[in-house]
């Protein structure tokens, strides 16, 4: 499903390459001892490392280091056993000491791959160029005050990954699936909550465009900041129409950084930033070089779990899902918990109907993530028992699922308060099929007279006099004896 | 008292010949009635003195003192005192009053030193003359008998030397990033050793350049040195950089003699230049250390002669990330601006001095795209060399001796026109911090004009042990008497 | 390799230095001064050599993730020049 442009000039190419920030997940900071939980008191989870004063120095957390070696290890990467860190500077207030410290020539983690799957069932590995560590900024808030921005400091010195593609993706699909992909890994792994509401997953994207068979890449540009898998497909599309558009003006694309305006669909420049960069990149001298222990990397290896592509596979081979249901049901990591419970010792395709069906249509209207579901799997996986061994039909049980829902009770419980137990009493079947026969004596002189469809609208009448609950088997044999 | 070196007073108050507090006073009142003429302090705080010197005597009572119970210090402005202002010597930081202790000042406190107030110092430690300082000169208590000159106490530990020299304080602590202990030492006649890189820790000391600072202690004496050396140092695991290894008696090290140990006399630093008055004091301490038993051998440090440029690469480029962190938002001085951009400007336009801002703007240019390679790059690689060359010749000598400094004090106002002359000060003292290896300052004579000269002694990495040996040979050996004119407990001239 | 005035403007930009007009010609001659005399590295044969980027020759040291600092918020806002509240406050940033 090749995704071109369409110009003047003929179909564009768009060449995309994602730069993802993802906040680490650790107690304290990287380099401080400062807590990182989100959400608290402006500047108390600030340390004077983290402020920057004088004579302030920095010792890493290995819980960040291991963070990031067990997020190589899951995008199938090589692990630098040396790296080091580097000081990128420049001034902002938010980054308090003038400098971030990140890794520049020297990333902890190489080159990886990530396997995405399209709408249409092809699946293409995209190429990760490096994974490394470095400091996030600090916030500033500039709607509080006419001529002041305040700086919040709380986030400053948190670990970030950030993780950079190669220019492999080929359209706003493929990024959009690529960034869940990368998101489904991140969560699974615990590395990084994947949160991109409370900015702990950011992505700035780098787009050009060229004509297909072009050789070379043309001038690309970077879209910063984008916080949702859906902008970064809308900038990404409305940045390549617009260097589409550049280009058949006969202009030339300038490099340089630039902002999705999520509301008006456009990206715009960002001139101010451009000022001289020149980030002055050094190795950090208050850091010696980061060696890791090899047996180290391997116990974290052991210690990784299951990830997607692997979980998808054995969805795949041991519960005969569709590759469709598989996706679907491996992408969270709670969500395939939650399937895997269900789906043990049952019918596995039945279980992966009820839950990427009903399960999350209820939890789309509600919007609620399966942790906070209503009905657990313990439920879910007990209520289809009572279909399999009889004691409700698959009509009734859309009822019961639905009273799950609304009160979080138990099937058994629901059941039995509503009396919505099947029936499967010989004598009140052949009852209500005398009394719907009797009621439509022209409809059965049609189906005697051999309009078999008619057989169905016999079926509904009789469940409907018997409120759903009779046993669908037992109803079509008495209509086929008393027809 | 003045007359008592530290390890005497340490003696002397233990004996109880005096008190802690009678001790301190008497220190205060020499700084209060010297410090106008020299202004070797930038902040004396004689209410902390005597705070630390009552609970000295407390501890000295109830037997429980620490080895350096009630001796009084000087602090250099360089290290955070909690409660206690800091500048290092800028006008940024002339209202910052940290909320911490540095790990060096902290080691004191426990060992029960007393601190008489923060000593002045070259602006951020740039500096060899102490004229750099927002809070003025430091004047050296020595003078030429020919003329009455002021003269430069060296730098960037002006004002810790010069304290020393005229007896206002025991000891100081100072720091050393080109020779900011060892030249000021010997400008001034007193003792002073910077340490291996990473055995004191740098944590709370202002950062100048963090690949090459390193603290250390400046006294009348070897064995005073060592005495305050073994409080300071010690692993710090908040410094990244800090050695994690056992601090040995350097007290006792200082003691053990020079026989049997081999010398290296590096070639390089004999150049034509030399004052031959320099060159005969170095050949007269190698004929010392030689008759106390050691021997002597002519070494090669090939590199050694690119040492002061590369320095003058890797120390302005750190230096440009450190001092980033001076923008007026989080502590020390703001000026206001139109945006944010002009605050900052203007804070930092008007918060630096000329050198601090020279040398900024020097580390910037090394740092900045299609330079980085060209300057930074290569000057790391040259460092690697230097430190090659003396570990290649440490495998054949356990120390080197040189002489400390090119030139003994000179005038306020002298090679003040030429920055590149002035960095020269530090020609032979940068080689040492640029390997990461001990270094040590002795006073060992004087010139024709009656001005203090040093000998330097250069060791192995760790191996401070046999720096402060060598040292107290040639301090033995030189039997250097001789006093500034400034000085406390003498009437005024 | 002589700096241009406007080289020195920029890199005094760069570092967030005001520098005035007048300031300009006496810093471009000694910072050309210094630069001239770092020079002589360039004499310096460094093929294949690696170079030396700290002082210390160790490994990094890793601590446990353990909370042990913040929560002293007046302490980190108690030196700043001007702060609103539990923040710091620096003139208004245009993006």
């Amino acid at each position: 499903m090749t995704y071109f442009i369409d110009g003047a000039t003929g179909p564009w190419e768009v060449v995309i390459g994602l730069e993802v920030h993802a906040q680490v997940i650790s107690r304290a900071k990287l380099f401080s001892g400062a807590a990182t939980a989100f959400g608290a008191e402006p500047n108390t989870q600030v340390s004077f490392i983290d402020a920057a004063f004088p004579g302030m120095l920095p010792v890493p957390n290995r819980e960040c280091i291991a963070q990031a070696v067990r997020t190589g290890l899951g995008l199938n990467a090589r692990i630098n056993l040396a790296s080091h860190f580097d000081r990128k500077n420049y001034f902002y207030p938010d980054l308090p000491p003038g400098y971030q410290i990140s890794q520049f020539t020297r990333p902890i983690v190489g080159k990886g791959t990530i396997e995405i799957e399209l709408a249409d069932g092809s699946e293409r590995a995209i190429g990760v160029t490096r994974l490394h560590l470095e400091q996030d900024a600090g916030k500033s808030l500039h709607d509080q005050h006419p001529s002041k921005s305040y700086i919040d400091l709380n986030r400053a010195g948190v670990a970030l990954m950030e993780i950079v593609s190669d220019p492999d993706l080929r359209s706003p699909e493929e990024a959009g699936a690529y960034l869940r992909k990368l998101r489904s890994i991140l969560r699974y792994l615990g590395t990084c909550d994947g949160n991109m509401e409370e900015g702990s997953l950011r992505a700035d994207v780098n787009v050009s465009v060229r004509h297909p068979g072009e050789a070379e890449y043309r001038t690309r540009c970077e879209v910063k900041n984008v916080n949702s898998v859906r902008f970064v497909m809308q900038a990404i599309e409305a940045e390549a129409k617009r260097q589409v558009a550049v280009w058949e003006a006969n202009e030339t694309v300038e490099q340089e950084t630039r902002l999705f305006d999520s509301a008006m669909g456009v990206t715009r420049s960002m001139r101010s930033k451009e000022d001289a960069h020149d980030y002055r990149y050094f190795p950090e001298p208050d850091l010696p070089p980061l060696v890791l222990d090899p047996a180290w990397v391997e116990k974290l290896r052991q210690g990784l779990p299951e990830l997607p592509d692997a979980r998808r596979e054995r969805f795949l081979r041991d519960f005969g899902l569709s590759p469709y249901d598989a996706s679907v049901l491996v992408a969270e990591r709670a969500t395939a918990e939650y399937f895997e419970a269900v789906a043990k010792g049952r019918d596995a395709k039945q279980a992966a109907n009820w839950i990427t069906g009903e399960l999350f249509a209820h939890l789309n209207r509600s919007g609620q993530g399966i942790e906070e579901s209503p009905i657990s799997a313990a439920a879910l996986g007990r209520m289809l028992d009572l279909i399999a061994d009889g004691t409700i039909n698959g009509k009734i049980a859309k009822q019961v699922f639905e009273a799950m829902a609304g009160s979080g009770a138990g099937p058994d419980a629901i059941i039995a308060e509503r009396g919505l137990r099947q029936v499967t009493d010989e004598g009140a079947i052949e009852a209500a099929v005398a009394k719907v026969l009797a009621a439509n004596p022209d409809k059965v002189g049609e189906y005697r007279a051999g309009k078999d469809k008619l057989f169905g609208f016999f079926v509904g009448q009789v469940m409907r006099e018997m409120k759903g609950k009779g046993n669908p088997a037992l109803v079509n044999e008495a209509l086929r004896r008393q027809l | 008292m003045f007359s008592l070196t530290l390890a005497e007073t340490a003696a002397a108050l233990r004996k109880r010949q005096f008190s802690a507090s009678e001790l301190t006073e008497t220190y205060l009142a020499a700084v209060e009635a010297l410090n106008p003429r020299l202004n070797a302090f930038i902040t004396p705080t004689p209410e902390l003195a005597r705070e630390q010197a009552a609970a000295a005597d407390r501890a000295l009572a109830a037997g429980e003192a620490g080895p350096l119970a009630g001796i009084p210090l000087g602090i250099k402005d360089l290290f955070c005192t909690k409660g206690v202002r800091t500048t290092a010597a800028s006008r940024i930081l002339a209202p910052f009053v940290p909320p911490y202790e540095s790990t060096v000042t902290e080691h004191l406190r426990r060992d029960g030193a007393v601190f008489l107030g923060k000593t002045n110092l070259d602006e951020f430690a740039m500096g060899s003359s102490n004229i750099t300082s927002a809070f003025g000169p430091v004047t050296n208590p020595w003078t030429r008998p020919s003329d009455a000159a002021p003269l430069v106490p060296g730098g960037s530990s002006g004002g810790s030397a010069a304290a020393v020299a005229a007896r206002l304080a025991l000891g100081a602590t100072a720091t050393d990033t080109g020779g900011s202990i060892r030249q000021p030492a010997s400008f001034c006649g007193v003792a002073g050793i910077k340490p291996t890189y990473g055995r004191c820790s740098r944590w709370g000391i202002v950062a100048f350049a963090s690949s090459l600072d390193q603290a250390g202690p400046l006294a009348r004496t070897v064995e005073d040195c060592a005495l305050l050396l073994n409080s300071m140092a010690g692993f710090d695991p908040k410094d990244s950089t800090s050695a994690d290894r056992q601090v040995p008696d350097f007290a006792a090290a200082s003691r053990r003699g020079v026989k049997g140990l081999r010398i290296g006399v590096p070639r390089e630093y004999q150049s034509d230049g030399m004052p031959p008055e320099i060159a005969a004091l170095w050949q007269q301490g190698l004929s010392w250390l030689r008759e106390a038993g050691a021997t002597l051998h002519d070494v090669s440090l090939p590199h050694t002669k690119y040492g002061l440029a590369t320095y003058y690469i890797v120390a302005p480029a750190e230096a440009s990330a450190n001092l980033a962190r001076y923008d007026g938002v989080r502590f020390g001085a703001r000026v206001e601006g139109e945006d944010l951009d002009s605050m900052y400007e203007n804070t930092r336009g008007a918060g630096f001095g000329a050198e601090v801002k020279r040398r900024v703007l020097i580390g910037t240019y090394v740092l900045s795209a299609g330079y980085y390679d060209a300057y930074y790059l290569r000057a790391q690689k040259v460092r690697a060399l230097i430190l090659r060359d003396f570990l290649d010749v440490f495998r054949d000598v356990d120390a080197l001796l040189t002489p400390t400094a090119p030139s003994a004090a000179f005038a306020q106002g002298e090679r003040m026109d030429d920055p590149v002359k002035m960095y020269l000060n530090d020609v032979f003292t940068v080689p040492a911090n640029m390997a990461g290896i001990p270094g040590l300052s002795v006073p060992a004579g004087l010139d024709a004009r009656g001005l203090p000269l040093g000998l330097q002694v250069l060791g192995k990495p760790f191996d401070e042990e046999t720096v402060l040996a060598v040292g107290a040979a040639v301090e033995k050996a030189a039997g250097f008497a001789a006093l500034p004119s400034l000085r406390a407990g003498e009437a005024r001239p | 390799m002589a700096l241009e005035p406007e080289t020195v403007r920029r890199i005094a930009r760069l570092a967030r230095i005001r520098i005035s007009e007048d300031e300009l010609p006496r810093l471009l001659g000694e910072l050309n001064g210094i630069l001239g005399w770092i020079e002589q590295l360039q004499e310096v044969n460094v093929d294949g050599v690696e170079p030396l980027t700290g002082g210390a020759d160790m490994a990094l040291r890793l601590r446990d993730d353990v909370v042990t600092d913040g929560g002293i918020p007046e302490e980190v806002l108690v030196n700043a020049p001007d702060r609103a509240g539990a923040f710091y406050a620096v003139p208004k940033v245009v993006e």
